[in-house]
């Protein structure tokens, strides 16, 4: 390839994943707004919050690092929890070290390892190739509305009226239903996974003794126990589904 | 909250990073043990629902609302599979059924 057709690709590409990473941005604000009111809630600053949000990118792991933080957890606790919640990641970032086009060099692996989240992988994994460029562009956008949405939630969430911002800490919860329940009406494996898992957090949550169980050992204790009995009960067939 | 949020923010985020890039880095050929990769299959399903399940139903404070956020969530994810439309309908939800309970 010739040096200006290499540059018109580069560009091409680079404005290709401007454009996808839009939408992601616009909802990613919608929900991070929502995130930053459960950052101030506990306790973190919107600066504070704003770099979680840049560095971390997750909303569950969010989530789960702002209530531990706020309940004075060890680092311990949250290096674990963030390893149960985040789990999926390693899933998705397997599947798309099959999609990276070959000449992305380590660097370039390690910055796209930055931004691997549900919705960008999503639109990634459904590209016929992936370039660094193109990650790259999704990248910039999706991460600024992310951010900015986070640090105007600790802000601005306080300004808000009461019931405003009671009804926008469900939003988080409102994201994990929209994960969840797809999969379920899908593969009616996950849908039993997924209720079993309900049930049993319902019976820690409220039955007597149970319900004195730390709320990340809870998480993290019936996510290893529900997910190996589906495992074992209901494997993946030999090749593809996941 | 007693520890420092900055050793907290960077304990999570060295942690995600690591999943992420790990594969992404490291793994070049697919994973095959078929324990492994069912187990991994289910953990982020099972992990977000115990999350939500019954923590949205006493989050906002009052339990009919929650309820309600809860319902309604699930059946425009089943009809729409939208994201954002979810978390949106859930937030509206909540809103509505509150403003209905102060004004009774």
């Amino acid at each position: 390839m010739g040096r200006e057709r290499r540059k018109t690709e580069n560009l091409k590409q680079l404005t290709h994943g401007l454009k996808m990473g839009i939408p992601i941005a616009v909802g990613y604000f919608v929900v991070a707004f929502s995130l930053g009111i459960n950052a101030a809630g506990a306790g973190f600053t919107a600066g504070q919050a704003a770099m979680a949000s840049f560095l971390c990118m997750a909303s569950a792991g969010e989530y789960a690092l702002f209530s531990l933080a706020a309940a004075s957890a060890t680092y311990f606790e949250v290096a674990v929890m963030e390893l149960v919640v985040n789990a999926r990641y390693l899933l998705m970032s397997c599947a798309l070290s099959q999609k990276l086009s070959p000449d992305i060099k380590t660097a370039g692996r390690l910055h796209i390892g930055l931004g691997v989240t549900d919705e960008m992988f999503g639109v990634a994994i459904a590209q016929d190739k992936v370039t660094h460029l193109f990650y790259f562009g999704m990248m910039i956008v999706s991460t600024f509305g992310w951010t900015l949405g986070t640090w105007l939630g600790v802000t601005v969430g306080n300004v808000l009226p009461g019931n405003v911002v009671t009804a926008l800490s469900v939003g988080l919860y409102g994201m994990f239903i929209a994960i969840v329940v797809p999969a379920a009406k899908h593969d009616r494996h996950v849908l039993y996974a997924a209720l079993a898992a309900a049930v049993l957090s319902a019976v820690f949550s409220f039955a007597p003794v149970l319900s004195k169980l730390p709320e990340g050992i809870r998480t993290i204790g019936l996510t290893v126990l529900v997910s190996a009995i589906a495992a074992i009960v209901f494997p993946l067939k030999k090749k593809g589904e996941a | 909250m007693s520890g420092n949020v900055y050793l907290y923010i960077l304990t999570a985020f060295a942690v995600t990073y690591l999943i992420r890039v790990l594969p992404l880095t490291l793994i070049k050929k697919e994973i095959t043990n078929r324990f492994v990769r069912s187990f991994l299959y289910y953990v982020p399903y099972v992990t977000l629902t115990v999350m939500t399940f019954p923590a949205i139903v006493t989050a906002t404070g009052n339990v009919y609302a929650g309820l309600a956020s809860l319902v309604v969530g699930i059946v425009v994810a089943v009809f729409t599979e939208n994201l954002f439309l979810v978390a949106g309908a859930s937030c509206v939800v909540v809103f509505i059924v509150n403003l209905i309970a102060n004004a009774l």
